[in-house]
C-alpha cells in the first residue's frame, strides 16, 4: 500500500530543512523529509569553517551550528523525517496530480509514497575529473575538494600531504586552509579563469594568510603517477582558455584537489519530467519556485548553485510556503496553477547569465518579488536594468559584480504591472 | 615611514588598500571606496584576528572527530599555537554544541568549543 | 619451491578464459597476476565489443576464433551471468568511392562464416539508426555484433575458474621463466597487499610442467626468455571518452567506420550499462604501461567519432576518459600454440582486437593444446554456472523487494549515481576472488562509475571495504600496493605557528 503525504521534501540539507519549517508554519503539518545521509544538515555537516548565518542570524556560525538551528526547529515542530533513505524513483500518477515517490533504506526497506506536493531540495555535486577531461594517468590521490573535506572533517583522516588545488571555488579555498592547518603542504591553487571563482574573503583568509599562491589563468594539463599521484603539469592558458605551449611546469605532489564548479543534481527531476534550464542545470521555476509540473517546487543548490547558505534558506522558506499554499488551495476547492493563467517570461542578456525565477505570473506575485541571478564575467560600475517590453522598470547601480557571487533584485509588484501585463521582462547590464 | 598593501574583504569589490604608516604610527589609508575599507586596514595592521576552526578526537562517538572553533576571534599569529594545543585534546562522547573542549587555548583567554553534536557509538 | 602442473601468467580475459576451461579438467592450475585484481590490463580498457567476425583476414586464427567466440558469447553470458547485448553493428561508408572496400568486407564476412551480414542503403540505414551522419552513403550491417561488459566477462570467468579449483595468486609479478629438467622454473615477486599481509616484497619460485603465457603486452618478454624464435609485441594505445547515460540512447547499434590500416577506426557505441562510448585512437608506443590519456588523443576521439553521427553529444556529457593498450604482434595474427623450441610453453600472445570476442573460443582452443601435451580426466563435479551480483538498479520492484527482505543492506544505497547498494558491494568483496580495492568494487558493481565519479561514495566504500576485509581504512587502496587513499591523521605533521605575515 502506498502511503499518503501532503508535502514530501527530498533532501534534509539547509534547503529541505528551511522548506519544511516554513511549510509547517504556513499550516501544513503532514510533511515528510527524506534524507539520504545518516543525519540532517546535508553538506553543512562537513563545512566546519565559520562564515555562515550573517544574514539569517546576524552572527557568524560554522556549518554544523547553522544546520543545528534549523534541525532544532524541525525537531520542535515534530516534522517527520527519514534518514539514510534514498529516493530511487519519482514519477507522476496517471492523472498527473499525485507525485509517486519510491524510497529505499536499510531499516524500512522499500516504500512508496503518494505526495500531493514535492519540494526538490537534493543539492548539488562537484564537477569530477572525468567531466573536466584532464589528460594523463588515473592514480589514487585525486579528490574533489568536498571528498577531501569529508575525510578530514568527518573521519579525521588526511587524504594527502603535498597538495595542489585546481579551481578556486570556495570549497577549494576553504580546503587549502583546512589542509594547511592540519599539517599538509598546499603548494598552490591554479585557476583556469583570469579571476577567482571564490569569495574575496576566502582568498585573503584561506590563501594569503598562509602564503599559498593563487595562479590565475593556469590549469592542470597532465596527471602523473601510475599508482599514487606523483605530480601534475600546470600550464598557463591564453584568453581562449587554451594552454599556452611552452608554459608547462611540473609540480611534485601526492594529492590533487578539484574545486571546479558545482552541478545541481537533477536526475530525479529529469525522471519526473521537470523542465530544466540549460544554463543553471536546475529546474525552470516561476515566482512561486514551482517547476513546470504543478505542485513540484525546487529550492537551494538543486535549483541553482548558491554561494551563501543564508540565501538558500531564504529561497527554501519561500518554496516551502508556496508548497503549503498549493496544498491549501487544492483542498479548498480553488484550483492551484491551472496552466491557463498569464505567464510572463523573464529573459536575461548583456552579461546576465540567468535569472531565478524565469517566469512570473502576475496573478500569483506577492508585493515584492526576489529575482536572483549571476553574471558571466566581472563587471565594474554598471547598472542592472529591468525592462517590461522595452520600458525601463528599475535600475540598480552596482560597483562590481563577479561570476562567483550571486546577485539579487527585489522588484515591486506595483512596478512590474504598472502598465498592465507585458509580453516579457528583460534584465540586462548597461554601463554608464 | 612604512608602506603596506592589502585587499579589503568586506565586499566583492576587493579594493586594493594602500596604507602609509608614519613614524608616530599614524595610518593613512588610500584605495578604499568606503569607510569599511579604512576600518578593515587599520584592524588588519594593528590587531589582525581570526576565528580558528578545526577538529578534535572523540572517544566512543558516532564520529571519530568533532568540529570545534574558538569562541571568539584570536590574534592571527596565534593560529598555529591553537592548532598545536588541540593536537592533544580528546573528548568523550556524547559531545554537544557549545561544550568547551579546551579552556583558554594557547593563552589567548579564548575557549575552544564544539560546533557539532556527536552522539555515542551505537 | 611450489610445484604446479600448469601455471598461467596473466589474469586478463584470455588467462581467465583458459583457466576456466582447464578447471573442467582434473589439473592443478595456478594463475599468476602482477596486479591486485583480475582484469587490470588490456581487458579493462577496451571497447567492450563482441565483433561478429567479418573484419579478420580469412584463414587467420583471429578470424576463426572471433567467429567461434562471438557464437559462444550469448550462452556464456547466461551461464556466468554477465551483461551481453546483441545490438548489431554497422560499418559506415562515407564515400561512394569506398563501396569496393565495403563489398570486400561483405565477402570476407561470408568467407569467415558470419551470419546475416548485408549492406544497407541510406534509407533503410536511417530508419535503423536515425542519428547517423548525413555523410554516410551505405553501411555493412552485422546483426550478430554485440556489446559486453569486459570487466564482468573477465571477473565471471576467473571467479568460475576459482570456484572450480584454480588457484589465483594476485599481486604476483613474474620476473623470469627458464627451462629446467622437467618443465619451467618461474621466479616471481609477491607484492604486499591487504590479503597476503606481507610487509615487503617476497621472492617466490614455482616449478610448472606447463606454462601458459597470457601476459598481454608483456607476452613477448616471457616468450623470448624461453625461445630462440623471437616475437615482438607493440603496445598500441587507444584512448576513449565515456559519456553520460543521458545520451546513451543516441545510437543503438555499434557504429564502426570503414577500417583503415591502423585498426578499426573510432567507434561510437552504447555500452551494456547504457552509456555512450567513443574511441579508440591507435598510437604505437614502446611503453608497456602507457595508459595515460593526452589532450590530443581525447580531442581526436571526439573529432573522428563525430564523423559517424549527426551531432555527437560530447559537450558537457563526458564523464570520464581512459586509455588501454592493445598487444599488437608484428605478424598481425594471434599467436596461440606450443612454442616449437620450448615444449610445454604455450603462447597466447598478440591478443589484440578481436581478443575479447574470441576469448571464450581461445579458452577452448588452448585447453585442447594442453590436452595434447598432458591428457587429463574431466571433473565430474564441475560447476558450469555462476550467479552474479544482483544489480538493484536494473531490478524490477519485485526483485528489489525480495532482495531487501533477504538482506536489508540491499536497501542501503551507497553510490547514488548508479544506485548501488551496500548489499551489492559486500557481495562483490566476499565472493571468490572478491574485490579488495576501490577499482575492484567499481568494476564489479559500478559503484563510483557514474556522473559524480565517486565524489560522494568514496569514503563510504572505503569504510565498507575496511570493515569486510578486517583492516583499518588507511589500508584501503585504489588499485593495490602503492595506491593508498589516505595518508595518516590530521595534525600528525603540524609544526605550529604556520600562519604567515
Amino acid at each position: 500500500m502506498n502511503k499518503h503525504v501532503k508535502i514530501l521534501i527530498i533532501g534534509g540539507g539547509p534547503a529541505g530543512l528551511a522548506a519544511a519549517v516554513s511549510a509547517h508554519k504556513a499550516g501544513v503539518e503532514d510533511i515528510l523529509i527524506v534524507e539520504r545521509d545518516v543525519r540532517l544538515g546535508g553538506i553543512l555537516n562537513q563545512c566546519i569553517h565559520n562564515g555562515f548565518g550573517l544574514h539569517t542570524f546576524k552572527e557568524e556560525l560554522t556549518g554544523p551550528e547553522y544546520a543545528d538551528r534549523f534541525i532544532k526547529q524541525v525537531e520542535e515542530l515534530k516534522i517527520p523525517y527519514r534518514l539514510a533513505t534514498i529516493v530511487t524513483d519519482l514519477k507522476l500518477s496517471d492523472d498527473g496530480k499525485t507525485k509517486i515517490v519510491t524510497t529505499m533504506d536499510e531499516e524500512g526497506g522499500l516504500n512508496i509514497y503518494d505526495a500531493d506536493a514535492v519540494v526538490l531540495a537534493m543539492g548539488c555535486r562537484e564537477r569530477a575529473r572525468g567531466a573536466l577531461n584532464i589528460p594523463g594517468e588515473r592514480p589514487a590521490g585525486i579528490y574533489t575538494a568536498g571528498t577531501a573535506q569529508y575525510f578530514v572533517n568527518l573521519e579525521g583522516r588526511m587524504p594527502g600531504r603535498e597538495v595542489v588545488i585546481l579551481g578556486s571555488g570556495d570549497i577549494g579555498l576553504i580546503m587549502a586552509r583546512r589542509m594547511t592547518l592540519e599539517g599538509a603542504h598546499v603548494k598552490l591553487v591554479a585557476e583556469l579563469q583570469p579571476y577567482s571563482g571564490g569569495l574575496k574573503r576566502n582568498i585573503v583568509q584561506c590563501l594569503d594568510d598562509y602564503g599559498i599562491p593563487l595562479m590565475l589563468s593556469h590549469t592542470v594539463v597532465k596527471i602523473h603517477g601510475k599508482k599514487r599521484l606523483t605530480g601534475v603539469t600546470i600550464a598557463e592558458v591564453d584568453d581562449r582558455l587554451s594552454p599556452i605551449p611552452g608554459s608547462e611546469q611540473f609540480y611534485e605532489c601526492d594529492t590533487l584537489l578539484l574545486s571546479c564548479g558545482l552541478l545541481p543534481e537533477n536526475e530525479l527531476s529529469g525522471q519526473l519530467g521537470v523542465d530544466l534550464s540549460p544554463v543553471t542545470s536546475g529546474a525552470v521555476v516561476n515566482e512561486s519556485l514551482e517547476t513546470s509540473i504543478p505542485g513540484v517546487f525546487s529550492c537551494g543548490n538543486v535549483l541553482h548553485v548558491h554561494d551563501l547558505v543564508d540565501y538558500v534558506s531564504e529561497e527554501a522558506s519561500a518554496a516551502g510556503a508556496h508548497a503549503a499554499e498549493y496544498i491549501k488551495s487544492a483542498s479548498g476547492g480553488k484550483a492551484g496553477s491551472d496552466g491557463d493563467e498569464t505567464k510572463v517570461k523573464v529573459v536575461t542578456d548583456g552579461g546576465v547569465r540567468y535569472s531565478v525565477p524565469s517566469i512570473l505570473r502576475p496573478d500569483h506575485m506577492a508585493d515584492l518579488t526576489t529575482i536572483r541571478f549571476r553574471v558571466g564575467s566581472v563587471f565594474k560600475d554598471v547598472d542592472v536594468v529591468t525592462y517590461a517590453d522595452g520600458k525601463e522598470l528599475a535600475r540598480l547601480h552596482k560597483r562590481v559584480m563577479a561570476p562567483g557571487e550571486m546577485e539579487q533584485l527585489i522588484l515591486r509588484k506595483a512596478d512590474l504591472i504598472a502598465d498592465g501585463i507585458p509580453a516579457e521582462y528583460r534584465i540586462t547590464i548597461e554601463s554608464k | 615611514m612604512e608602506h603596506k598593501e592589502l585587499i579589503c574583504i568586506n565586499c566583492p569589490l576587493g579594493c586594493m588598500l594602500s596604507v602609509d604608516i608614519d613614524d608616530k604610527g599614524e595610518m593613512t589609508v588610500t584605495g578604499n571606496n568606503c569607510p569599511r575599507g579604512d576600518a578593515y586596514a587599520r584592524k588588519e595592521l594593528t590587531n589582525p584576528t581570526r576565528i580558528v576552526t578545526s577538529i578534535v578526537n572523540v572517544n566512543g562517538g558516532e564520529l571519530p572527530v568533532v568540529s570545534v572553533k574558538t569562541r571568539d576571534d584570536i590574534p592571527k599569529d596565534k593560529i598555529g599555537d591553537i592548532i598545536e594545543a588541540l593536537k592533544s585534546v580528546t573528548v568523550e562522547a556524547p559531545v554537544t554544541i557549545g561544550e568547551v573542549v579546551l579552556k583558554d587555548a594557547a593563552g589567548t583567554g579564548v575557549d575552544v568549543i564544539a560546533t557539532k553534536n556527536v552522539g555515542c557509538k551505537h | 619451491m611450489i610445484n604446479k602442473q600448469i601455471v598461467i601468467i596473466g589474469a586478463g580475459v584470455t588467462g581467465a578464459s583458459v583457466a576456466r576451461e582447464l578447471s573442467r579438467r582434473q589439473l592443478d592450475v595456478l594463475v599468476l597476476e602482477r596486479a591486485s585484481d583480475v582484469c587490470e590490463g588490456t581487458s579493462k580498457a577496451n571497447s567492450g565489443i563482441v565483433h561478429s567476425g567479418y573484419d579478420a583476414k580469412p584463414g587467420t586464427l583471429k578470424a576463426k576464433l572471433n567467429v567461434e567466440g562471438s557464437r559462444m558469447m550469448a550462452e556464456l553470458s547466461r551461464d556466468l551471468d554477465f551483461h551481453f547485448k546483441n545490438n548489431g553493428s554497422l560499418v559506415l561508408c562515407f564515400d561512394e568511392a569506398d563501396r569496393g572496400a565495403l563489398n570486400d568486407l561483405l565477402s570476407r564476412a561470408e568467407t569467415n562464416g558470419v551470419e546475416g551480414v548485408r549492406i544497407l542503403e541510406a534509407d533503410e540505414l536511417r530508419k535503423l539508426e536515425p542519428n547517423i551522419s548525413d555523410e554516410v552513403v551505405a553501411a555493412l550491417y552485422a546483426p550478430t555484433g554485440g556489446i559486453v561488459d569486459p570487466f564482468m566477462l573477465t571477473v565471471a570467468l576467473a571467479e568460475n575458474a576459482a570456484v572450480n579449483g584454480v588457484e589465483f595468486s594476485l599481486d604476483t609479478e613474474v620476473m623470469s621463466v627458464s627451462k629446467d629438467e622437467k618443465g619451467y622454473l618461474i621466479e616471481a615477486v609477491k607484492h604486499p597487499s591487504i590479503t597476503n599481509k606481507l610487509e615487503s616484497d617476497e621472492n617466490i619460485r614455482i616449478h610448472a610442467d606447463i606454462v601458459i603465457n597470457a601476459a598481454g603486452v608483456y607476452a613477448d618478454t616471457f616468450h623470448n626468455m624461453v625461445s630462440a624464435d623471437k616475437i615482438h609485441i607493440t603496445p598500441r594505445k587507444g584512448e576513449y571518452c565515456l559519456l553520460d547515460k543521458k545520451v546513451g540512447g543516441y545510437v543503438s547499434a555499434t557504429l564502426f567506420q570503414l577500417p583503415t590500416a591502423k585498426g578499426k577506426g573510432v567507434l561510437v557505441t552504447p555500452t551494456v550499462h547504457g552509456n555512450l562510448l567513443v574511441g579508440p585512437t591507435a598510437e604505437d608506443t614502446e611503453d608497456h604501461d602507457a595508459t595515460d590519456t593526452s589532450a590530443e588523443g581525447l580531442a581526436k576521439v571526439v573529432e573522428v567519432g563525430s564523423r559517424s553521427v549527426k551531432a555527437l553529444p560530447s559537450r558537457g556529457n563526458i564523464i570520464t576518459s581512459f586509455a588501454g593498450l592493445r598487444a599488437h604482434e608484428d605478424g598481425g595474427d594471434f599467436i596461440i600454440g606450443e612454442v616449437s623450441d620450448a615444449p610445454g610453453f604455450i603462447d597466447v600472445a598478440g591478443i589484440e582486437s578481436p581478443g575479447l570476442s574470441a576469448a571464450p573460443a581461445i579458452g577452448v582452443y588452448v585447453a585442447g593444446i594442453v590436452d595434447g601435451i598432458c591428457p587429463s580426466e574431466k571433473k565430474t563435479d564441475f560447476i558450469a554456472t555462476r550467479q552474479g551480483i544482483t544489480s538493484m538498479a536494473l531490478s524490477d520492484i519485485e526483485t528489489r523487494q525480495r532482495k531487501i527482505s533477504e538482506n536489508p543492506l540491499y536497501a542501503k544505497v551507497i553510490c547514488r549515481c548508479e544506485l548501488v547498494t551496500e548489499g551489492e558491494i559486500v557481495d562483490a568483496i566476499n565472493r571468490p576472488l572478491g574485490a579488495t580495492t576501490l577499482d575492484g568494487v567499481k568494476r564489479r558493481v559500478r559503484a563510483g562509475m557514474g556522473r559524480c565519479q565517486a565524489g560522494f561514495c568514496t569514503p563510504k566504500q572505503v569504510a565498507i571495504l575496511a570493515r569486510e576485509l578486517g583492516v583499518d581504512i588507511s589500508e584501503i587502496t585504489k588499485k593495490g600496493c602503492g595506491s593508498g587513499l589516505l595518508t595518516g591523521y590530521p595534525k600528525d605533521e603540524t609544526k605550529g605557528g604556520e600562519a604567515h605575515e
